[in-house]
């Protein structure tokens, strides 16, 4: 048998977790060099993102959410710090800055961005904390905030964590009243669509809760431009708002390097079967995690069973056996509703979630959950 | 046809909020009096859109229920 190449681009939670059940699951084959695990990450460092609504409100340092990669992977895998370029699928080679790497089966995992550029004024007058900077800078604002007008402001969707701009009203909520300046804070949350989540269920369990904690909300609030000088969104239904500190969640893209290569629709996702995750066209193609244009949340833990699939079938195809595995929508969120209740959903694409009960154990579980990931990452739990 | 557009948005097999978002992203590239049309098979389309428009201020040309899917006809107004 010829050596076949698997490659994965990316180095996040779906890059990770299918290199890794690869290496578990072809151990003889890896160790017998029938084939070769290569993962491409553009940084030496993976970021445990749903820390970063920790770390705003200081409950959870940089130390505790940022690993070396090496120190994830099984010690089979061979990990390439380097930044993919292009994807060549005629030839079947990926591109990398330093070099080269041929695939017999590639699995893009190359994740989602920020894009605050594409509202005019985003940058100069608004906050945000989708990645480690303007986490950093958020945590800071809001230290110092003396009080006046919070807005939580969903600019675009898909977004990654679609629960997160929730979750961080919610907690804004009690930052505030335990530093006893409730009364001198009022928060407004705007969302683009016409309730205040895309599920039913989700929204309206939220909107009772923004009128417990007196959170205000807008809906069909779609912002176009900030004025960073006078402190203002302007939206597309003609609306101005006001703010003293903006905390909004920007629009999202795809990688550049699907993009460039051809991979990705208008939107810069990558067109990808919602059961077998190969990418439309391509029988050795698989997308994992916020690179595809699925309807599934943009969340860790669809990139998690996202990767169970595409692994199971991937070492099933070297084995000769016939792959099976199918994803089916499942995800699950943990939705924090203070500093100390959760509640979570779980749901797939056909059953709709039903939230439980908030509680302090599930936010513990969740509270767990934020160090045992580290376990996630290495294929572990 | 009744209501015939400049352009149309085929979000067919896309769902809430998609085909709505879609709708937001290409009125905001389009000159005021342009008409759009948004393909939707997605029922709930039918209801969220045209709440939408009303709030932004457009103009609903019609709402067409046509062979398993809608055609949600809009003016820019403004």
């Amino acid at each position: 048998m010829d050596l076949k190449n698997i490659v994965v681009i990316g180095g996040g939670v779906g890059g990770t977790l299918t290199a890794n059940y690869l290496a578990s699951k072809l151990k003889p084959e890896l160790r017998e060099r029938k084939i070769k695990i290569t993962l491409i990450s553009a940084t030496d460092k993976q970021l445990y993102e749903p820390g970063l609504l920790y770390l705003i409100f200081n409950k959870m340092e940089e130390s505790e959410i940022i690993r070396e990669i090496k120190y994830l992977l099984d010690p089979d895998i061979n990990l390439v710090v380097d930044t993919a370029t292009r994807v060549d699928t005629s030839n079947q080679v990926v591109e990398t800055e330093k070099g080269s790497y041929p695939y017999d089966y590639l699995v893009i995992a190359t994740g989602s961005k920020v894009a605050p550029e594409e509202i005019p004024g985003l940058k100069e007058g608004g906050h945000w904390f989708y990645n480690l900077e303007g986490a950093r800078k958020l945590r800071d604002a809001l230290a110092k905030f003396k009080g006046g007008k919070i807005v939580v402001s969903v600019m675009g969707v898909p977004h990654k964590c679609p629960v997160a701009p929730i979750e961080v009203s919610f907690m804004l909520h009690d930052f505030f009243k335990h530093l006893q300046m409730r009364d001198q804070v009022e928060i407004l949350y705007t969302y683009p669509i016409n309730k205040v989540f895309l599920m039913d269920s989700v929204a309206e369990l939220v909107a009772d809760l923004f009128d417990q904690k007196g959170i205000e909300y807008k809906t069909f609030f779609n912002p176009i431009e900030v004025d960073a000088k006078n402190k203002k969104i302007m939206t597309l239904e003609g609306e101005e708002e006001q703010y003293d500190l903006l905390i909004a969640i920007p629009p999202h893209k795809g990688s550049d390097l699907v993009i460039n290569s051809g991979l990705a629709d208008k939107g810069g996702w990558v067109p990808t079967d919602r059961f077998t995750l190969k990418v439309e066209g391509y029988d050795n193609v698989y997308a994992v995690g916020d690179a595809t244009n699925l309807p599934v949340s943009k969340a860790g833990s669809v990139a998690h069973f996202e990767a169970e699939v595409i692994a199971e079938n991937i070492a099933a195809e070297i084995k000769g056996l016939p792959p099976t595995a199918r994803y089916y929508g499942k995800t699950m969120c943990f939705i924090e509703t203070s500093f100390d209740e959760a509640t979570y959903i779980w749901f797939d694409y056909e059953t709709p979630p039903k939230p439980v009960m908030p509680s302090r154990f599930i936010h513990w579980t969740k509270i767990a959950y934020n160090r045992l990931y580290w376990l996630t990452a290495r294929g572990i739990l | 046809m009744q209501g015939e557009a400049d352009r149309v948005i085929d979000a067919r097999g896309s769902y809430c909020p998609g085909p709505l978002m879609e709708l937001i992203k290409a009125i905001k590239e389009e000159d005021v009096g342009t008409v759009l049309a948004v393909l939707s098979s997605d029922a709930s389309s039918a209801k969220d859109i045209p709440e939408w428009v009303k709030k932004a201020g457009h103009e609903l040309v019609g709402v067409f229920e046509e062979d398993g899917y809608w055609r949600i006809v809009i003016r820019k107004s403004r």
